[in-house]
């Protein structure tokens, strides 16, 4: 079973590769979106070649749920992530520091959910349980 | 002009690899353009044709049920480049596929040497998809008019046309 680190490291490799950015840049609290410029497509990408580093199955929204803010959700109100949808979101996105997000619970700012910390933990539990 | 990157489809091996070729031409106006006196094959219509090649192994896969669309390149080196007369070999490896697309890996090869190789992501989306019309067409790696390079065999080789060529008559000749 790999260490936080080890995990780490490789997904540090794949987003600098998946997203041309530096390694040193890949920091544990980086946001995917707002410090590394990932765009939806990459999201694909990532995903990929998680699966084939950690050798594990991500189904399709399980890390990245698309539409997280779309109308219908009933997440928000007047562009503010309400109780209900932080509940949600903390359902939805398990490994997310959702308490940080909770401060300022901004529609825009839920693309800084996706940090490379979650995708260290959204991995290392998905080795855990042999997925 | 036609968007066919890809002069003749030359193997498939269903699910595994691809192999197409690019005859490199002056008489492509564009390389009177690229660049004047230094006419070279562009390195993204290069890369288009390693598109389509790698488009259609994935396509197939699912017998063209999905439109394959180019995603991301998330790495291209190119090492060469090409000039009219060459013969572009494109040798594409299926790395990965699944219901939302796939990823192939592309080598462009001249001869012995490679020119350039790169790893190329598609999606899929279907013809009801919603987003379908929010997408530039150009980016679709394949319509019907590209399949017609998967027909090119149907006019022979030309090696033998009418059965009354024989080695003798045309030695120079050798298409196989």
């Amino acid at each position: 079973m790999a260490t936080n680190e080890e995990i780490l490291t490789k997904i540090q490799e794949i987003l600098a590769d998946a997203l041309g950015a530096d390694e040193d840049e890949v920091s544990s609290s980086a946001t995917l979106v707002g410090d590394l410029g990932a765009e939806s497509i990459d999201f694909l990408d990532i995903v990929f070649n998680l699966e084939k580093v950690f050798d594990i199955k991500i189904k399709r929204g399980e890390l990245f749920p698309e539409n997280l803010a779309a109308d219908g959700e009933g997440l928000a109100a007047d562009g503010v992530v309400t109780e209900d949808g932080l509940a949600k979101l903390r359902e939805r996105l398990p490994y997310a520091n959702i308490d940080a997000f909770a401060a300022d619970p901004q529609v825009e700012n839920i693309q800084d959910l996706f940090t490379v910390d979650m995708l260290v933990k959204f991995v290392a539990a998905k080795q855990a349980s042999g997925e | 002009m036609r968007w066919i990157w890809i002069d003749r489809f030359e193997e498939l091996v269903k699910g595994t690899s691809a192999r197409a070729i690019k005859n490199v031409t002056l008489a492509e106006d564009h390389l009177h353009d690229h660049f004047p006196g230094f006419p070279v094959m562009p390195a993204s219509l290069m890369l288009e044709g390693m598109a389509q090649t790698g488009g259609i192994l994935l396509g197939d896969l699912h017998d063209f049920q999905h439109i394959v669309i180019l995603a991301k390149v998330p790495k291209v080196t190119y090492h060469s480049w090409a000039v009219p007369g060459d013969t572009l070999v494109y040798d594409a490896t299926l790395l990965d596929e699944r219901p939302v697309g796939g990823t192939v890996s592309v080598r462009a090869t001249v001869g012995s040497w490679l020119v350039a190789e790169a790893e190329i992501v598609f999606v899929h989306l279907d013809d009801n998809d919603p987003e379908l019309g929010s997408i530039d067409q150009k980016n679709f790696v394949f319509s019907m008019k590209l399949m017609g390079v998967m027909e090119v065999g149907r006019a022979g080789s030309g090696k033998d046309p009418a059965g009354e060529l024989t080695d003798e008559t045309s030695p120079e000749i050798d298409n196989s």
